[in-house]
């Protein structure tokens, strides 16, 4: 899109959402409005420095008004991961829901789990509390174009003290039809006092068109709240993927934040954690594994708010072809946070020696009495360990296989979900199987 | 006539225009448990590192035929599923590589490499467990990362418990008493005891005479500045022990 051609959209938006309530259409045009002053962001912002998002100009940002039928069935979702999973199960095709494929049963009292679109008719009060509250459109472009222009996304409402048994799974498939569309998932997950929860946040695609996912998901969870929350991307290698998770963390709360990024010509993803109580701990855990061309970005704002908090990242990079891992790790320790614990680790395993990694850690502190430690490392696969595995009977192939699997597996043994855990597992194993490239050595 | 498991004749080669072995003879019958024993700098681990396939090192002349084949030709996984093992004098750390799986997997490619069907999680499970106690080594080594947060001695032990599970035709401990205490020595050499058998073989190399006194070699030879200077019965190595290297490699000299 030419943002000097942004006037039309503004009156189409209009059109496309005319049946909805004041405050959403006043805070859309808000948002588009903000996008267009913010336009998209360019190599010369500090915070997209190593991520080069140009070729989105082209993209038509705005979602089909009335697309066609998707025909996509349940056979089409067989290959996609957690595909076995009972339980419930959200499934979006290009934006918009699609509960033929959807399955939700056996919710306790009070517990929501549906398409934000129903949501927004139905739980009006409860989603008007927390929308919009946590993800920033006066900063971020792309949260600005996602408010304005998201049709549907989950909403999942967790009431105190509840607990769903097993994973709750949002699937987002994209037929991949047609060259520079554009979809805005737009997600709501709300942890009451003490919940628990264990989601599953899924993009990947069907077709191999350029197109574009900007996801926006806002996590809220009270205090004592217990959980996880997976980010599984695996989009065409054509597809660009931006993610805005925006989380808040309430007293004494843990919770931990996965990103797996496998797929995508590009993807970023953005991660605000507020820890906005005291006593709790937080853990934002990532792995990013990329071949060929592909650019893999996790650009991460850890913001201690209050004192007596932990937090710690850890990501994983592994990069093979001539792919690029960015890493940038922001933590904010405001004046009052005393006791802070912050950790960020970033760990890169370079497979071919044109893959490159920028890592970036940031620590902004004005706290005095508090530890914040970072460490990154970019390195190649052990030499010695393969010589041993090989001196046992096991090929260069496999040894270089079974490391890159162990470096895979520091962060997917963080999983705490055991079903979970072990099909990112087999997911990881049969990647590095089928990629050839991965196992020789360059 | 028996065939030799390994024989070595006139080994030459060094790392970056530097010659480490100068021409090393020795032939290895089955049965037979031979040790190379010299001091710092003489080659005994470049000898360990070379027959094991080990990267880095040039060979400038000579041969190794083991079991009538090109030894030097096989690639080191290759050499392995051929039945020959290298204890490592530094077994490597290996995080995150669960040692169940790794010796599952070197296992069952030296029984494809047989012609034998693999065996699955279960059959494995109680072979090694068999194994395991052989070695004294507790069984929650199985579910721990290969090597990882070892001691020293459960690494060495660790070693001849892998030795124990693949069975080689040839082993090659190199420098496996070194860092154990008497009663880890004991351990290990009970280990590599009971795995000797008539169609086998062993080649300890050490520095110490000491593991020798649990290990009894058939033969014992002197190396010295990449040549086997002196071999012999296992006295030797006691006279060696009393004279130390100085001498031993001086009447040699002298002699020669």
């Amino acid at each position: 899109m030419n943002l000097t051609e942004t006037e039309p959209t503004v009156r189409e938006k209009n059109r496309q959402h005319t049946n909805e309530p004041s405050w959403l259409s006043e805070t859309r045009e808000q948002a588009l409005a903000r996008f267009v002053e913010l336009g998209l962001p360019t190599l010369h912002d500090e915070n997209w420095r190593f991520t080069n998002v140009a070729a989105l100009k082209s993209f038509a940002f705005e979602p089909a008004a009335k697309p066609a039928p998707h025909g996509v069935t349940a056979e089409d979702l067989k290959p996609f991961p957690f595909a076995g999973f009972d339980g419930n199960k959200l499934v979006f095709v290009d934006g918009r829901f699609a509960s033929e494929l959807s399955s939700v049963s056996k919710l306790p009292n009070g517990v929501k789990v549906m398409s934000l679109a129903d949501a927004l008719v139905t739980e009006t009060d409860l989603v008007k509390k927390h929308l919009f509250r946590h993800a920033n459109i006066e900063k971020n472009a792309f949260v600005a174009l996602n408010t304005a222009h998201f049709h549907d996304g989950a909403f999942i409402y967790l009431p105190p003290n509840a607990e769903v048994e097993g994973p709750i799974q949002l699937l987002f498939v994209s037929t991949g039809k047609t060259d520079g569309a554009t979809v805005h998932p737009r997600n709501l997950l709300v942890a009451e006092r003490a919940s628990h929860f264990c989601i599953l946040e899924s993009y990947v695609s069907l077709g191999d068109a350029t197109y574009f996912t900007n996801s926006v998901t806002e996590l809220v969870a009270g205090e004592n709240v217990s959980g996880q929350h997976l980010k599984f991307q695996d989009e065409n290698p054509h597809a660009f993927h931006i993610t805005n998770l925006a989380t808040h963390f309430g007293r004494a709360s843990q919770v931990t934040t996965h990103s797996f990024a496998l797929g995508a010509k590009l993807s970023r993803t953005n991660i605000h954690a507020i820890l906005a109580g005291q006593g709790l701990e937080c853990v934002l855990n990532g792995l990013y594994l990329t071949n060929v061309s592909q650019l893999a970005d996790h650009f991460m704002v850890v913001e201690h708010a209050q004192p007596n908090c932990a937090s710690h990242e850890y990501f994983n990079g592994i990069l093979a072809g001539k792919s690029k891992g960015v890493f940038h790790g922001r933590i904010l320790v405001h004046p009052d946070a005393q006791k802070t614990d912050a950790k960020q680790t970033n760990k890169n395993l370079l497979l071919s020696d044109d893959a490159t990694v920028d890592t970036k850690p940031q620590l902004e502190i004005y706290a005095d009495d508090v530890k914040c430690t970072h460490g990154a490392t970019i390195g190649q696969l052990n030499e010695k360990a393969i010589f041993y595995l090989r001196t046992r009977g096991i090929s260069l192939e496999k040894a270089r296989r079974i490391l890159i699997h162990a470096f895979a597996g520091e962060i997917i043994e963080r999983i705490g979900c055991s079903s979970v855990r072990e099909e990112l597992d087999r997911i990881i194993w049969d990647r590095l199987e089928k990629d050839q490239e991965i196992a020789v050595d360059k | 006539m028996k065939k030799p498991i390994l024989a070595i004749q006139n080994l030459k080669a060094g790392v970056e225009n530097r010659q480490i072995l100068k021409g090393i003879n020795l032939t290895i019958y089955p049965g037979e448990v031979h040790a190379i024993m010299g001091p710092n700098g003489s080659g005994k681990s470049t000898l360990a590192g070379i027959l094991a396939g080990r990267a880095g090192y040039e060979v400038t002349d000579g041969e190794v035929i083991y079991c009538d084949k090109d030894l030097l030709a096989l690639s080191p996984e290759e050499r392995a599923r051929e039945g020959v093992f290298l204890a490592f004098q530094y077994p490597v750390e290996i995080p995150g590589v669960n040692s169940t799986y790794f010796l599952k997997s070197a296992y069952n490619e030296t029984r494809k490499h047989r012609g034998l069907p693999e065996l699955d999680a279960m059959e494995f499970l109680a072979f090694v467990k068999e194994r395991v106690k052989l070695l004294e080594l507790k069984d929650d080594l199985l579910k721990r990362s290969v090597n990882e947060g070892f001691s020293g001695g459960e690494k060495k032990r660790n070693e001849i418990f892998q030795m124990a599970v693949l069975e080689p035709k040839l082993a090659i401990l190199d420098e496996t008493d070194s860092g154990l205490d008497i009663d880890a020595l004991k351990i290990v050499a009970n280990g590599v005891n009971s795995l000797k058998r008539a169609d086998n073989a062993q080649l300890l190399i050490t520095h110490y005479q000491r593991l020798l006194d649990f290990i009894v070699p058939d033969f014992v030879h002197v190396l010295y500045d990449g040549r086997i200077v002196k071999s012999g019965g296992k006295e030797l190595a006691h006279e060696l022990e009393q004279k130390g290297y100085e001498e031993i490699i001086h009447e040699t000299a002298v002699r020669a």
